[in-house]
């Protein structure tokens, strides 16, 4: 007989999202808007409430679904889908705002690698003291504690101050701490995302062990791959709400697909905007010659991808971003005026920003967009996920030719070859 | 097959509820799971919470260790890499000793009865100094463990807990040297010291009490970080801590019980130095009421942090 061991009811959650950033940050700011909201209510109707309503955004709408003894369930979709805070609310860091989740067992959470890591303290000082944070026992920890050490691979700098470690250490004895947890559900975000090639490859092994003793793990992660190979179950969200859930490899085909699906253009000319700088983004895409926007590009070929902004300020000082990711969410590359090396000025009204891009260098395959503006050092839009993108394969190389779509690899590189005798062969 | 979730219901409002943790108990159906064969499985239930109550105290209980795992970070890091390392915990004390004895007691000539005046000075210093940092280690808290609140549970109460528990270790070091100075002046060390173990319990109240408002509130409002070293620096003004209560008007005395930490600066006194030496004018009426000012903010506070503690990693 199994018994569930998580099960989620209509789960939502809801932030308010301008609120508890913009105002109320200071107890002026907190007595001003009750001032604020006490005219308000003797007005009756004041649009400033109607946009606080507004100000709200639901993380998590209505959320079921149930997790069995010893299943492996990765939590996939898009960035602002909702996976984190799924995670956080299972892990008790925040409340639900309605619903309920009902769990069986003792949960771990790992939610970053090193929570608590304290700089001063020696890695020996540092795995206790993370390892209690993580909800170890001392008995416990004392018992694992060679075995953790020789899994991070530290054992000459056990006494010397965590500080002084290479990021790669570092990396390491957190992930070592945290991979000796045992709890009977283990709820674990994007902590693979960290450390060298073969250290992520000892990581997913270590995962894939613990899967094995018939522990329930709860895994959100970007990397597709990863997810595919341990996982035994998926759960996709989308925007919020649970759009597929069933075997992986079901769940992973419903999000390419779903990646696929043509550009929901913009809802009433708007893809994203942000009420209180009053900045919004109308459109974005790559343009032909004719300055025209157009659903595709291909590589190789010289882009003209376009971001056309609508503002209520000008903005002397802007600075426009654009990150390119590709279907598993992993980012490829970003767009960076500033770092670039152009200074961008924005005018009041509709703005066209365009960036070129000689000789594309993304292979084929269909990207979402996360624009963000800057005015200064201060974050005035956030659009995550526009698009897609979508690039065809062009002729890159110029020769006619490219490398097989299954061969690994993300962008193609311009290269030149050749073959010359070498000194090393003429001293031996 | 892929198996779509039902969505057709709007989600039910919810009651008023709590996480509710409970052990399952002999007469549950044993559970098929390899793990959980050995000991009872724990049962958690997530639900939005409101209402007013008081924190969870048996889940700290269950925390301890990770209290005292806290306790032992604070204390160790804050001399790491201090050319002195302990022996600013020492310096300190004497330090101020110095200070208020040159200023106050000979420049001054703030009466102090027939006790030296660094003696004098100490005995209220030391209760006075625990209870400053200790305040102001806990208003800052949560703020100050922000990267903790939103990637870990645990029981909040924990972190404010944690800031009253590590400064009783500079107090102790305090401690000594008030005992060092009393041998130094020849004075008799009376078995009415251990009386001060109820004034710093009293003290470790007081600290938590008013650092559970402001680490609460400090989490929404960061004005709180600028309020309170000023609150502190006034607070020590009128507490008998340069001075001697008996300098008070007879008819202002009142006012002494509305702030506890009179209490517990004369109390310390007197059982370091005996009542007749300083003219303390403690009474029972004064120090009933002060008990009871450090005990409605104390638990006003735990209800306020319990209630806010739960949207903490959202706001902070």
């Amino acid at each position: 007989m199994t018994e569930t061991v998580i099960q989620v009811e209509h789960l939502s959650k809801m932030f308010h999202i301008g609120r508890s950033r913009q105002q109320h940050d200071t107890l002026r700011d907190s007595l001003m808007a009750g001032l604020k909201s006490t005219t308000g209510r003797l007005r009756r109707q004041d649009p400033a409430t109607d946009q606080a309503r507004d100000d709200s955004f639901w993380a998590l709408q209505d959320i079921s679904f149930e997790v069995q003894p010893g299943e492996i369930v990765g939590i996939i979709g898009r960035n602002g889908a909702g996976k984190s805070t799924l995670l956080k609310i299972l892990s008790r860091i925040t409340e639900p705002t309605q619903g309920q989740a009902l769990i069986h067992g003792r949960v771990g959470s790992l939610l970053e690698v090193g929570t608590g890591f304290h700089p001063e303290l020696t890695g020996r000082e540092n795995i206790y003291l993370n390892g209690a944070i993580l909800g170890m026992r001392r008995t416990e920890i004392e018992q694992k504690f060679d075995e953790i050490v020789s899994f991070a691979e530290i054992e000459q700098f056990l006494e010397t101050p965590v500080k002084r470690y290479s990021s790669g250490m570092y990396v390491r004895l957190a992930f070592a701490v945290a991979a000796h947890l045992e709890p009977e559900i283990l709820l674990v975000d994007e902590v693979l995302a960290v450390g060298d090639m073969e250290f992520q490859r000892k990581c997913l092994g270590k995962m894939g062990d613990v899967a094995k003793t018939g522990r329930t793990v709860l895994f959100v992660s970007h990397n597709m791959a990863a997810i595919e190979g341990l996982c035994t179950h998926g759960v996709l969200l989308k925007k919020g709400r649970v759009t597929s859930y069933g075997p992986v490899k079901d769940v992973i085909e419903d999000y390419l697909a779903d990646q696929k699906a043509p550009a929901a253009r913009s809802v009433g000319g708007v893809l994203g905007q942000d009420p209180t700088s009053g900045v919004s983004i109308l459109d974005i895409g790559p343009l032909d010659r004719n300055g025209a926007f157009v659903p595709m590009t291909r590589s190789g070929d010289d882009l003209n991808l376009a971001v056309t902004l609508q503002l209520e300020r000008a903005i002397p000082r802007a600075t426009v971003t654009i990150g390119l990711n590709d279907v598993y969410g992993t980012r490829t590359t970003v767009l960076h005026s500033s770092i670039a090396g152009f200074p961008l000025s924005l005018d009041t009204g509709a703005q066209m920003v365009t960036v070129h891009i000689p000789k594309f260098q993304l292979k084929a395959g269909s990207y979402t967009m996360d624009v963000q503006v800057f005015s200064g050092m201060e974050s005035v839009l956030w659009a995550p996920s526009l698009g897609p993108l979508m690039v065809e394969s062009g002729d890159f190389y110029g020769s006619g030719k490219l490398p097989d779509a299954s061969w690994a690899g993300y962008f193609y590189a311009s290269q030149a070859w050749k073959a010359a005798p070498s000194a090393e062969g003429q001293k031996s | 097959m892929v198996s779509k979730i039902e969505q057709t219901h709007p989600a039910d409002p919810v009651d008023a509820g709590e996480i509710v943790s409970t052990s399952r108990d002999a007469t549950s159906p044993p559970v098929g799971h390899p793990l959980t064969t050995a000991g009872p499985l724990q049962t958690t239930l997530i639900k939005p919470d409101s209402g007013l109550m008081l924190p969870d105290l048996g889940a700290v209980w269950e925390y301890r260790e990770l209290l005292l795992f806290l306790v032992w970070r604070d204390v160790k890091v804050r001399y790491k890499q201090t050319a002195l390392g302990v022996g600013w915990i020492l310096l300190q004390p004497l330090l101020s000793v110095i200070v208020f004895t040159v200023i106050f007691g000979m420049l001054l000539n703030v009466p102090s009865g027939d006790v030296p005046y660094p003696v004098f000075a100490l005995a209220g210093l030391l209760p006075w100094q625990y209870f400053s940092s200790s305040m102001s280690r806990v208003g800052t808290s949560l703020v100050n463990s922000s990267q903790l609140i939103t990637k870990v549970y645990f029981p909040r109460l924990i972190i404010p807990a944690s800031g009253v528990l590590s400064t009783l270790v500079d107090f102790g070091i305090g401690f000594i040297v008030l005992l060092a100075l009393l041998l130094f002046y020849r004075m008799p060390i009376s078995p009415r010291i251990a009386w001060i173990v109820p004034f710093l319990l009293l003290a470790i109240i007081t600290a938590l009490a008013f650092g559970l408002w402001l680490a609460a509130l400090n989490v929404r409002y960061r004005d709180i970080n600028y309020l309170i070293p000023f609150l502190l620096q006034l607070w020590m003004y009128v507490t008998p801590v340069i001075y001697g209560s008996a300098i008070i008007p007879e008819r202002y005395r009142f006012l002494l019980a509305l702030n506890p930490m009179t209490v517990v600066v004369e109390g310390f006194r007197w059982a370091i130095i005996g009542k007749q030496s300083t003219d303390s004018v403690i009474s029972i009426p004064l120090f009933a009421v002060s008990i009871l000012i450090t005990l409605v903010t104390f638990v006003s506070g735990l209800i306020y942090f319990r209630k806010t503690e739960r949207t903490f990693s959202d706001i902070i």
